[in-house]
């Protein structure tokens, strides 16, 4: 230790950089990182803040060209009343809440079950389908819309909640699937072994081990499926037409534009209570929210 | 000395070692066979919804317009020859390409900057950071079409009490377009930011210690560590985003509907206008299918992107 | 009730790759043996095909008399103690022991009277309510003996249960093996590489290599009798020296010559038995116990010769010293009082009693 102390002082080091600044430095680009974030936050959280700001206008102020719009001078709960009272505001919730619930349910069906049988049960053809999982994942809803536009139609669906429901898995299981082989694989094989000998059948493991040991998995497919679901908007505005079968995300819109008159502050009201059934899984389920997404990179 | 224990043959039949095929090799056939019941309702929605859909688009895109009559490619060639199928091609490459740059330019810096953090404040900053990509862009564009409003614009407001003239957002082609990459980075610069994070966060920290010690400065870490460790994910992720972005809908859709003069219709948009709005069902699957062959192309790079990585981890 | 046996097992992989190549084995009920071998040579397919967890190519494999190839692995009546234990991480210690009891339909309080006798068997009572997170590696390893114990098996199998653990545990888990062994007395069939693992705990060492068995025999016979120049270099450390030589018929008596002009006579207890191979070339095997400093003693067949130590490893109980002879390294085990240093000739004495010889080509020990 002292040997390595008398030669750092005897040869003084090539000096790059002014000794002692480590510190300084660090702070700046503490305090950088820190403005850098700040610019980004505002930028950011602008318009779900002016969501919130116009939804507590009165039309008056709204339409009020004087004052500063970032702020509210009398807020009301007026657009909020008259969304959940009158118009289908609360029906356009409530199927978006049906679609989704559905569909979250059939997408951990379909991908529990074959990503399980995809990680621990090889038969033919095995790799290639998780391949075509994959790809499938890569289909984007704009390529299919029309044929399926067809389909639905010829299916008798045709502006039916029905028909989202039996859509939307398309956009969902690939994913939740993919997720779900990864997480599947992670399980040592010797647990199945070790299930297998204390009398497991392949049921039995799938429900008592595989599921629970999988559960953080289990809960970001779910949100992933759900988050899916939830703001999901070519296909509602493709498919549906009437203002009773309409989700959230078509139905603002159809029913709070009239020809060219917009009733701004009640959008912005229903679009607020929109994003707020996905912000409060975000916020609270934030690390499963972030597993989900991520699991695309850090699994596949 | 090892005979002793070894029993050899004691009063077997000289055969018996023909393979049997018994309860196991039952049990071994119908565990595949569950396997594939299991798979099947996987199957059915792969093949059903999207298999048999694209398919179907092939035909559909070969008819007229009254779907009567088989026309071949003349769809695809006539779409070829107009104008603004042209332009919706540019358009599409201008939005996609821009707006990828931007959001990973956009992520990579604000996931250094949150890698920085110390680790307590991380959560908060990062929480705070997501927020445009957890609410459904159908409904955070309603407020961003808000904001580009021609009479009440809240962004016009604040440019013209600094003194700059109010600018048309949605209603003049370059500023339109200009608008719907902004919105459009603006909801996925969160994603590339949280993957470079968990990237990021994957890199050891000896790798960074050992490059100090060898003398390496903060930009030459970025350089020779951070970013080849990072390579792949970068690449899925632009890759990725550059499918998704292209084939976007919700935020042209909303804010310009394709306006002004269709100088912001993408693919998926003008897709919907003549298959849907104006009900050429054959037209509208054949601009959809031009996507196909470059969506293709990108989802063969994401794929040998990911079994490249998924043999990275494992061997 | 539950000996087991092994009938001409052949275990072939896709592809035609033979991993077990036709073993016979009888194992007798309340017998503990062990299946020694280095990576690869087949031992753990051979437990995994007793567990029912690898299907048998050909043969046969009978668990208390009745032949169980077609026999799934729940009903084999089996247990299993996994290298890495392979706890069910949701459930608890209490769940994980009675999970085998529950899916068999147990009632609640046999198994609760089975868990707790295994706790206490196994000393883990204290922890029947935590998640195998919040155990250490010894623990884990007991819940994993229990689960195996609560089940009452005809057999216990054993996967390589200890190398996950250090050193020091892993001696103390040996102990703790072995005495539940001679509580409970199933039947055990047990798995490791390590030599010592298997002298120490087993009634009988199975010695497997490239898919077959070497030898099979008692710990002390396997040391003192190998059949094999495998088994005599693979058991013991440091490992036995093979030094070549030629056996060659001088004046009446038998002689072998070593490199280095080193002539030492065959002691006249084994000259009948060399007596047929003489001119050949043979292997002269001499374990570095048998070849030490030379000390005052009355011991008839010790020969000396010299020799020059290269490197030197005092190791405090002894010295390890080695040399070469002729491209063979050689090792000694010297009593650490004798003064030695690497390049000074030395005077060793080898134990002509403890010498094997061994055909060259055959690799069978003479």
């Amino acid at each position: 230790m002292s040997g390595a102390s008398v030669t750092r002082g005897a040869v003084a080091p090539p000096t790059y950089y002014k000794v002692g600044s480590i510190k300084r430095e660090r702070r700046w680009a503490l305090i950088g990182a820190y403005a850098a974030l700040a610019v980004f936050v505002v930028f950011f959280l602008t318009p779900p803040f002016y969501m919130l700001v116009t939804s507590l206008k009165s039309s008056g102020e709204i339409a009020d060209l004087s004052g500063n719009p970032w702020i509210v001078s009398s807020p009301t709960l007026e657009n909020y009343r008259e969304l959940l009272t009158q118009g289908n505001y609360v029906t356009h919730f409530l199927n978006s809440v049906i679609v989704t619930l559905a569909v979250v349910a059939i997408t951990m069906v379909i991908s529990i079950f074959a990503a399980f049988a995809l990680s621990r049960m090889r038969f033919w053809g095995s790799t290639m389908l998780a391949t075509g999982v994959f790809l499938t994942y890569l289909v984007p809803e704009t390529l299919l819309f029309i044929p399926l536009f067809q389909i639905i139609g010829g299916l008798g669906l045709y502006n039916n909640l029905l028909a989202m429901i039996l859509i939307y898995p398309t956009l969902t299981v690939p994913f939740t699937t993919w997720i779900m082989i990864g997480y599947f694989a992670s399980i040592p094989k010797e647990l199945d072994e070790a299930a297998l000998i204390d009398g497991a059948n392949h049921f039995q493991m799938l429900w008592k081990i595989f599921i629970p040991v999988a559960l953080p998995g289990i809960l970001a497919a779910m949100i992933f499926a759900f988050t899916v679901s939830w703001a999901q908007f070519l296909y509602p505005m493709a498919f549906l037409v009437s203002s009773e079968q309409m989700v959230l995300t078509v139905g603002i819109v159809s029913d709070l534009i009239r020809g060219d008159t917009f009733q701004w502050g009640k959008i912005m009201a229903g679009a607020l209570m929109a994003a707020a059934p996905p912000l409060l899984v975000y916020a609270f389920l934030m690390d499963y929210y972030i597993a989900g997404l991520t699991a695309g990179a850090t699994k596949g | 000395m090892a005979d002793g224990n070894v029993v050899m043959a004691r009063g077997m039949p000289a055969a018996v070692a023909p393979p049997q095929k018994g309860t196991l090799h039952r049990i071994a056939r119908r565990r595949s066979t569950l396997a594939f019941l299991m798979t099947l309702p996987l199957l059915a929605v792969i093949g059903g919804l999207v298999a048999y859909p694209f398919f179907y688009a092939l035909y559909l895109s070969m008819l007229n317009k009254r779907m009567t009559r088989f026309v071949g490619i003349d769809n695809f060639t006539f779409l070829l020859s107009r104008e603004t199928f042209q332009a919706v091609i540019w358009q599409s490459v201008l939005f996609a390409v821009s707006a990828v740059i931007a959001k990973a330019l956009i992520g990579f810096i604000l996931a250094h900057v949150l890698h920085a953090l110390p680790a307590k404040g991380q959560r908060k900053w990062r929480g705070m950071l997501l927020v445009p990509w957890v609410i459904p862009p159908a409904v955070s564009t309603l407020a961003w079409w808000w904001m580009f409003d021609p009479s009440y614009s809240a962004i016009n407001w604040v440019l013209t009490t600094v003194g700059v003239p109010p600018v048309a957002w949605l209603g003049e082609p370059s500023w339109a377009r200009f608008s719907v990459i902004l919105v459009n980075v603006w909801y996925g610069a969160p994603f590339f930011m949280i993957m470079y994070l968990a990237a990021l966060k994957s890199v050891p920290d000896q790798l960074y210690e050992a490059a100090a010690i060898d003398g390496a400065t903060g930009w030459q870490k970025l350089r020779y560590v951070t970013v080849p460790m990072m390579k792949n994910i970068i690449a899925i992720t632009v890759l990725f985003s550059l499918i998704v972005t292209f084939a976007n809908f919700d935020i042209v859709r909303i804010l310009t509907n394709g306006g002004p003069q269709d100088k912001t219709h993408i693919f998926g948009t003008y897709a919907f206008q003549v298959g849907i709005q104006s009900g050429d069902i054959p037209l509208g699957s054949a601009v959809s299918l031009f996507m196909f062959p470059i969506l293709a192309v990108f989802a063969i790079f994401v794929l040998r992107d990911v079994t490249r990585r998924n043999k990275e981890m494992t061997g | 009730m539950a000996q087991v046996s092994l009938r001409k097992i052949v275990k072939e992989y896709e592809g035609g790759v033979q991993a077990v190549k036709g073993i016979d084995l009888e194992i007798a009920d309340h017998e503990f043996v062990v299946l020694v071998g280095p990576s690869g040579c087949g031992k753990s397919t051979t437990l995994r095909m007793i567990a029912g967890l690898e299907e048998i190519t050909s043969g046969e494999i009978a668990i208390g008399g009745q032949v169980v190839n077609d026999i799934p692995p729940r009903d084999r009546d089996i247990a299993m103690v996994f290298q890495n234990y392979a706890l069910y991480p949701h459930m608890s210690v209490y769940e994980n022991m009675g999970f085998g009891l529950t899916l068999r339909k147990f009632p609640k309080d046999e198994i609760r009277r089975r868990v707790e006798n295994a706790a206490r068997i196994l000393d883990i009572g204290n922890l029947l309510d935590r998640k195998p997170k919040a155990l250490s590696g010894g623990q884990r390893q007991r819940v994993a003996m229990g689960r195996a114990i609560v089940r009452d098996p005809k057999v216990f199998l054993f996967d390589e249960p200890l190398s996950n653990l250090d050193a020091k545990l892993r001696v103390q888990m040996r102990t703790e093996i072995k005495k539940v062994h001679q509580t409970v007395k199933t039947t055990t069939v047990y798995v490791t590489h390590d030599q010592v693992e298997a002298m120490t705990l087993a009634d009988r060492v199975v010695v497997m290599n490239q898919g077959i068995i070497e030898q099979v025999g008692a710990p002390q016979e396997l040391y003192h009798h190998p059949a094999t120049r495998f088994v005599a270099g693979f058991i013991g450390s440091p490992a036995m020296n093979f030094i070549p030589a030629r056996l060659e018929n001088g004046a009446g008596a038998l002689r072998m010559h070593l490199p280095n002009d080193i002539v030492l006579p065959v002691p006249a207890s084994r000259t009948q038995r060399y007596a047929p191979h003489a001119g050949r070339e043979v292997l002269f095997g001499i374990r570095p116990e048998h070849l030490t400093e030379v000390r005052a003693t009355d011991k008839p067949n010790i020969a000396t010769f010299q020799a020059t130590p290269e490197v030197v490893e005092p190791m405090g109980m002894e010295t390890l010293v080695h040399f070469w002879m002729q491209g063979a390294e050689v090792c000694a085990r010297l009593d650490p009082a004798v003064p030695v240093e690497p390049g000074r000739p030395l005077t060793m004495a080898a134990d002509l009693d403890q010498m094997h010889l061994i055909d060259p080509v055959s690799g069978r020990v003479l």
